[in-house]
């Protein structure tokens, strides 16, 4: 384990700096590089089009993902709660598998990411309608109609994806898009999702302290001021917006939103004036890494970032549920 | 400050649960609402402290509708404790506290020394300012109690709504946190299980059945052995506590008989 881990980590360093350096020498600026001194012009293009637009792409889908899993756990009072628990990667995948395997003329010509985005938009629409009675949707419900919608889209899902399989390898593209994958990244893709995080990260840090109060009940969160019905819907609103946004270009890449707000409550304890800003810049750190690892594992050949995240976060999900005090409940 | 309750009817999800209450609190005094599980006496807090719309009536505190001020403004002055959610969330008893300063927080404000007073001395008057630090989720059920107190004191309200603060807790805390009510000279409602409780604590009782005030006034008045038969379906004897004096209740459970009271 020790030794590939420590190759890992020194693959993983030399491409930092590779990518730093090559991303200096771009604006002008040079460094001297101990490894590596000479750039040509084609290397200088493949920073520039490729690794620099993809590993902003990594921070802000993991930066997007965080944010919006440290909130929905807590709006739904559930530490088990990721931003993918109200059906959204679903409807996102469904939209995008649909172009994939039909044709953009079936959606009505939409791009892949557009009929991504309006899956996950749909799907919204449809877990807050379904578990809304009385202008109010509890947690337990949204949870439960998010899960539920989420096993239909799924299975329509699948039903594409099998219907498509023929040797010509659609189904590998669909696979790969459901692994969710930063592959795709181009500067073009990045304005949309980083002008819609920008904005949703401002406003939920500014509500950090009204979330506060909603994980010990909603009775206490009325009685400190809070109008728990519309802060819930509102939050559910954005988050799910920023994760279809997300989605929409990377795939549904598993787990960065469970696992990250809990490494940052291990760090900095639970209060979401902190845990909020911290989450999010961990979020983003923790998928370029995760990428670049994908990226050079099984070099020349890639892992979707999904995969790895998964691979990694899998175990962590587990070690979690091993360590849950015991009569704690779940 | 006074909580005036008038002709309020609360329904959920379509059923009526509480129907034309009207209730009183003068300020500075302490008003217990008793009577049977389910008799809506949750739900009628509910509606004095924003939780639920209600279907009719209104409650009025000092000069203001609660329910034409907003959640926040109406947090300002009604401090509220209910049974807590069990979270997993590891706050620690200084956060739970400073939860307390919400309402008189806008988005931008940070905490500023004047906070850190109210939730100290809040803590302090709890006697729980040595926990700061503790994770809330690791106390004793008197412990957290006591913290949750301290929360809806650094609100600072006028007025306390507590619902059944004595719930789960053994007989020292249960006379700790209410002689710490009493000592807050804060108007308050609360909601009682214990009856020998209300009648030591309560400047005046409520009971409740069926949705409905059957009585009110002082305890003595309020708790006679006929309502008690009838409301609570138990034999009820009168004495005096010994060294209080206050009124005591012995309760027997009716001869068996076909108690179908459906």
């Amino acid at each position: 384990m020790t030794v590939p881990f420590t190759t890992v980590l020194g693959v993983i360093a030399w491409h930092l700096a590779d990518l730093l350096a090559h991303a200096l020498a771009l604006v002008g600026m040079t460094i001297t590089n101990p490894i590596d001194v000479t750039w040509t012009a084609t290397q200088a293009q493949i920073v520039w089009q490729f690794r620099l637009p993809r590993a902003l792409l990594a921070v802000i889908v993991g930066a997007a993902l965080a944010i919006s899993g440290t909130v929905l756990q807590a709006i739904v009072r559930n530490p088990l709660a990721d931003p993918y628990i109200f059906g959204i990667s679903s409807g996102a995948s469904l939209g995008a598998v649909a172009v994939l395997t039909l044709g953009a003329a079936v959606v009505g010509g939409l791009s892949l990411a557009l009929a991504a985005f309006l899956g996950a938009l749909i799907t919204m629409i449809v877990v807050y309608v379904i578990a809304q009675q009385d202008g109010s949707a509890a947690p337990t419900r949204l949870i439960l109609a998010g899960v539920a919608t989420g096993y239909v889209l799924s299975a329509f899902t699948s039903y594409l994806v099998l219907r498509s399989a023929t040797p010509s390898g659609g189904a590998a593209a669909v696979l790969y898009w459901l692994a969710g994958s930063l592959g795709g990244a181009k500067w073009e893709y990045l304005g949309v999702p980083s002008l819609v995080l920008l904005l949703a990260t401002m406003v939920l840090v500014l509500q950090a302290r009204p979330l506060n109060a909603i994980p010990a009940g909603d009775e206490t969160a009325v009685g400190l001021g809070v109008n728990v019905e519309r802060f819930r819907l509102q939050l559910f609103v954005i988050t799910s917006l920023l994760v279809g946004v997300v989605v929409a270009i990377s795939g549904a890449i598993g787990f960065v939103g469970l696992m990250i707000p809990h490494v940052t409550r291990m760090l900095v304890g639970a209060d979401h004036r902190r845990v909020l800003p911290i989450a999010t810049l961990l979020g983003g750190s923790y998928l370029v890494l995760v990428d670049l690892l994908g990226r050079t594992l099984i070099a020349p050949q890639e892992l979707p970032v999904g995969i790895v995240t998964a691979a990694l976060g899998g175990p962590f999900f587990l070690w979690l549920l091993r360590r849950k005090r015991p009569g704690g409940g779940t | 400050m006074k909580l005036e309750v008038a002709a309020v009817a609360v329904a959920i999800a379509g059923k009526r649960i509480v129907h034309d209450v009207s209730l009183e609190v003068a300020a500075g005094s302490i008003v217990g609402l008793i009577g049977p599980n389910g008799s809506g006496k949750s739900t009628l807090l509910r509606a004095v402290y924003r939780m639920l719309r209600p279907a009719a009536g209104y409650v009025r505190l000092g000069s203001d509708d609660v329910w034409q001020l907003s959640a926040r403004a109406s947090a300002q002055r009604t401090g509220v404790v209910v049974q807590e959610t069990p979270s997993d969330f590891a706050f620690t008893v200084a956060e739970v506290v400073q939860m307390g300063r919400t309402p008189h927080k806008g988005m931008l404000a940070g905490d500023t020394p004047d906070d850190a007073q109210i939730i100290a001395s809040a803590l302090e008057r709890v006697q729980m300012r040595s926990f700061s630090e503790r994770q809330f989720s690791t106390l004793s059920g008197g412990e957290k109690q006591r913290v949750l107190v301290a929360r809806a004191l650094a609100q600072q309200p006028k007025f306390l709504v507590l619902d059944e603060p004595t719930n789960h807790l053994d007989i020292h805390y249960q006379l700790e946190i209410l002689e710490l009510v009493k000592s807050l000279g804060i108007t308050t409602l609360i909601t009682l299980h214990d009856l020998n409780l209300a009648a030591a604590y309560c400047h005046a009782l409520y009971l409740l059945n069926q949705g409905r005030i059957v009585a009110a006034g002082p305890p003595e008045d309020v708790l006679t052995p006929e309502r008690l038969r009838a409301v609570f379906l138990v034999d009820a004897i009168p004495g005096r506590h010994p060294v209080t004096g206050a009124l005591q209740l012995a309760f027997v459970p009716l001869p068996h008989q076909h108690t179908d009271n459906a």
